[in-house]
C-alpha cells in the first residue's frame, strides 16, 4: 500500500483526443469484423454491417461524451479497450446467430449493450466521488449477501443448466453479477478499517506470519459463504471469483503471504471436500482430468462433450484461425455464451486469442495502474480489488475452457451473450473510470505563504 | 469470394486487432513518459531556461540530517526527487523503527522542493503540521520522520 506512486508530473494530460480516436479505431475494427464475417458467410458485406456499426459507434460516442463532461480526467483507454471487446462479443454473437445457433440472439446483446452504455452513464453522473461507496461499506456487504442468496429462495429462484443462479422477475437476471460489485466494495471498506490489525498481529511461525485465531473470522466467513454458493446454487465459478478476490484484496491491504497460503489451503481443502462429498463438484473435476473418455464424453449430463468441442474448436482454429464466418463454432454447445472464448479461437486463431488476451490484460492494467495512483487508502484498495475480478474472472473462464483448471460456469467479461453480466461490468467499469478520474485530476497547486490554513480537496 | 481474397482479408483482420493492442500500448507509452516526438523541442528551451533560474538565491542546495542517529548527514539536491524511508533503495535510508519502508518524498518543482507522505503509518511532519497532501518546504523549516528531523539549507 505504500509504494511509491510513480511518476508524479506527466499524469496529468487528459488526453481525449487519444481516447476519441482509438475508440473511432475499436468501432471501426467491430465493423470490419461484421463485414467479414458476411464475405465468409456467403460473399458479400452484411446489410446490417453500417447499421450495427454506426448503433454501436453512436452509444460509445453517448458514452464518451457523458466520460468526458463527468469524468474529464479518466483513463483515456478503459473505454475504447472494452468497446473493443464488446463489440467483438457482438460479431461473434451475430456470427452464431446466421448459422442458426439456438440461444445466440445477436440483437439482444445489442440492446443490453446500449442498456450497459446507461448504466455506465448513470453511474458516472451519480457517483461523484468513489469515496461516497465507503460510508455504504455494510450496506454493500448486507446487498451483496442477499443478492447472492437471491436465487435460492423458493418462487423467484430459477434453476437452468443445473445451476440455481437466476431469478425471474418477468426476465431472469443473474444477481450474482451485481453482488460481486457489492462485495468488492465492502471488502474494500472493511479491509481499509481492518488491514492494520490483520498485517501486524500475530506471530511467526518458521517462515509465515501467522494471524491470530480472532482475525480469521472474516476470512471464515466469506469461506463459508463461498462454499454456500459452490454447494447451494451449483456454482462453481461464482464461488471461486468471490473467495479468489478476498484473498486477493487481503493480500493488497495487509502484503502478508500468510493470508494467501491460508486462503488457497481453505479453498483447496473446501474444494476436494466438495467434490467428495458432492456429485456435481465431482463430475466437473472428472470431466476436467479425464475429459477424453469415451464415457464422459458421451455422459448426458455434466460430462466433457462441451469441453472436448471447445478444444477440437481451438485445434481447428489453429494459429491464424480459420477466418470470420469460416469456421463452425456452432457445434460447440453455449458457444454463445459460457465458450464464446473457443467460438472466437476457432475463427481467429491463437494470433487473434491473444490480442484478445492482451486487451483484458491491458484494462487491468489500467485498473491497476489506477489502484498505484490513487491518493486514498479506500480507492486503492477498491480499484485493486475491481481490477483483480476483471482479471480473475477472465482466468477462471479461459482456463476453463481451455482445460487448465476444471470447467467452471462463468461469463467472459463483456464478450458472452447475458444482459446481467453486461451491465454489472459496465458499472464495474464506470466505477474503475471514476476513480481513475480522481487520481489522475492534479492536486489543487499550493499558495506560497498560505500559513496554517490548508487547502481540502473534495 | 476467392479463397485467397478471403485469406487476405483474415490476415488484414489480425494485423488490425494487434495494431489496436500496440496503439493501445502507444497512449500508455506517452501517458508514462510523455510525447516522444513533438513536445521535444519545447522542453529543450525550458531545459535550458532552467540553469540560470537553478542558482537563484534562496534556492535549497543541501538537505541537511539535524536530528536523530543520522545526524550531520548532508545529501546535495539536484533534479532528482528523494525519497526517505527503511527501504534500501531510499535515498535516505533510515534505520528507525517509527519510519515506514517508503515513508516521505521530496521532489522538486517549479523550482521549490515539496515534501510528500508516502502513506506512511507514523505521518511526516513539517514543522508541527502533519503532512497529508504535497507541501512545498520552506528553507530551514524542520521535518520530521519518525525521530529523524531533516531541514533545508542553501
Amino acid at each position: 500500500m505504500s509504494a511509491a506512486d510513480g511518476a508524479p508530473v506527466p499524469m496529468t494530460a487528459k488526453r481525449r483526443g487519444a481516447q476519441l480516436a482509438m475508440l473511432g479505431f475499436a468501432v471501426l475494427i467491430v465493423m470490419g469484423a461484421y463485414a467479414s464475417v458476411g464475405l465468409g458467410l456467403d460473399g458479400k458485406i452484411p446489410s446490417g454491417t453500417l447499421t450495427y456499426g454506426l448503433g454501436l459507434g453512436a452509444v460509445m460516442l453517448a458514452a464518451y461524451l457523458v466520460l468526458a463532461k463527468f469524468a474529464p480526467w479518466a483513463d483515456p483507454l478503459l473505454l475504447p479497450l472494452v468497446t473493443l471487446v464488446n463489440g467483438l462479443g457482438l460479431v461473434m454473437i451475430y456470427r452464431l446467430e446466421q448459422a442458426d445457433m439456438k440461444g445466440a440472439n445477436a440483437t439482444s446483446q445489442l440492446m443490453w449493450t446500449a442498456l450497459g452504455v446507461v448504466m455506465f452513464s448513470a453511474t458516472l453522473i451519480v457517483l461523484k466521488d468513489q469515496r461516497t461507496l465507503q460510508r455504504l461499506t455494510y450496506t454493500a456487504g448486507f446487498v451483496g449477501v442477499v443478492l447472492l442468496v437471491l436465487p435460492l429462495l423458493p418462487f423467484i429462484g430459477t434453476e437452468i443448466n443445473g445451476s440455481r443462479i437466476w431469478i425471474n422477475v418477468g426476465f431472469s437476471i443473474q444477481p450474482g453479477e451485481f453482488a460481486k460489485l457489492a462485495l468488492v466494495v465492502f471488502f474494500a471498506g472493511y479491509l481499509v478499517t481492518k488491514r492494520d490489525v490483520l498485517a501486524l498481529a500475530g506471530r511467526r511461525l518458521l517462515f509465515i506470519d501467522l494471524p491470530r485465531a480472532r482475525d480469521l473470522g472474516p476470512v471464515l466467513i466469506t469461506w463459508a459463504l463461498s462454499i454456500a454458493v459452490l454447494v447451494g446454487e451449483k456454482d462453481l465459478g461464482t464461488s471461486l471469483l468471490l473467495f479468489g478476490t478476498f484473498i486477493a484484496m487481503l493480500y493488497i491491504a495487509t502484503q502478508r503471504t500468510s493470508w494467501v497460503l491460508i486462503g488457497i489451503l481453505l479453498f483447496v481443502g473446501g474444494a476436494i471436500l466438495a467434490g467428495q462429498i458432492f456429485s456435481h463438484v465431482e463430475a466437473r473435476f472428472d470431466g476436467w482430468l479425464h475429459a477424453e473418455s469415451d464415457e464422459l464424453y458421451n455422459r448426458e449430463l455434466g460430462g466433457s462433450y462441451q469441453l472436448m468441442q471447445g478444444l477440437f474448436s481451438l485445434g481447428s482454429g489453429g494459429i491464424l484461425g480459420t477466418g470470420l464466418g469460416q469456421g463452425h463454432p456452432n457445434i460447440i454447445p453455449f458457444a454463445f455464451s459460457d465458450f464464446i472464448f473457443d467460438a472466437v479461437g476457432e475463427e481467429l486463431g491463437l494470433t487473434g486469442l491473444m490480442a484478445i488476451l492482451m486487451v483484458y490484460a491491458l484494462i487491468v492494467q489500467r485498473g491497476l495502474r489506477t489502484a498505484l495512483a490513487a491518493r486514498d487508502p479506500f480507492s486503492k484498495l477498491l480499484a485493486g480489488g475491481v481490477s483483480f475480478i476483471l482479471a480473475w474472472q477472465v482466468f477462471i473462464i479461459v482456463g476453463g475452457v481451455t482445460r487448465l483448471i476444471p470447467l467452471t460456469g462463468l461469463v467472459t467479461p463483456f464478450m458472452s451473450a447475458g444482459g446481467s453480466a453486461l451491465l454489472a461490468n459496465w458499472i464495474l467499469i464506470a466505477v474503475l473510470v471514476r476513480m481513475s478520474d480522481g487520481a489522475r485530476r492534479p492536486p489543487p497547486q499550493a499558495i506560497q505563504d498560505e500559513g496554517l490554513t490548508q487547502v481540502m480537496q473534495r | 469470394m476467392s479463397e485467397l481474397t478471403l485469406l487476405l482479408i483474415r490476415l488484414a483482420f489480425l494485423a488490425a486487432l494487434w495494431f489496436f493492442v500496440i496503439a493501445a500500448v502507444g497512449v500508455i507509452r506517452t501517458d508514462l513518459f510523455g510525447p516522444r516526438t513533438a513536445p521535444a523541442p519545447p522542453r529543450k528551451p525550458a531545459k535550458a531556461a532552467k540553469p540560470p533560474s537553478r542558482p537563484k538565491k534562496g534556492d535549497p542546495r543541501q538537505l541537511i540530517v539535524t536530528g536523530g542517529p543520522l545526524q550531520g548527514t548532508i545529501i546535495n539536491l539536484s533534479e532528482t526527487p528523494i525519497t526517505i524511508g527503511r527501504a534500501n533503495d531510499a535515498t535516505l535510508v533510515l534505520s528507525d523503527d517509527y519510519a515506514s519502508s517508503r515513508h516521505a518524498r521530496l521532489f522538486p518543482q517549479d523550482g521549490q522542493w515539496i515534501v510528500e507522505d508516502l502513506g506512511s503509518t507514523n505521518g511526516t511532519y513539517l514543522e508541527r503540521s502533519k503532512v497529508t497532501r504535497p507541501t512545498p518546504v520552506p528553507l530551514g523549516v524542520p521535518i520530521r520522520i519518525g525521530k529523524t528531523v531533516i531541514e533545508l539549507r542553501k
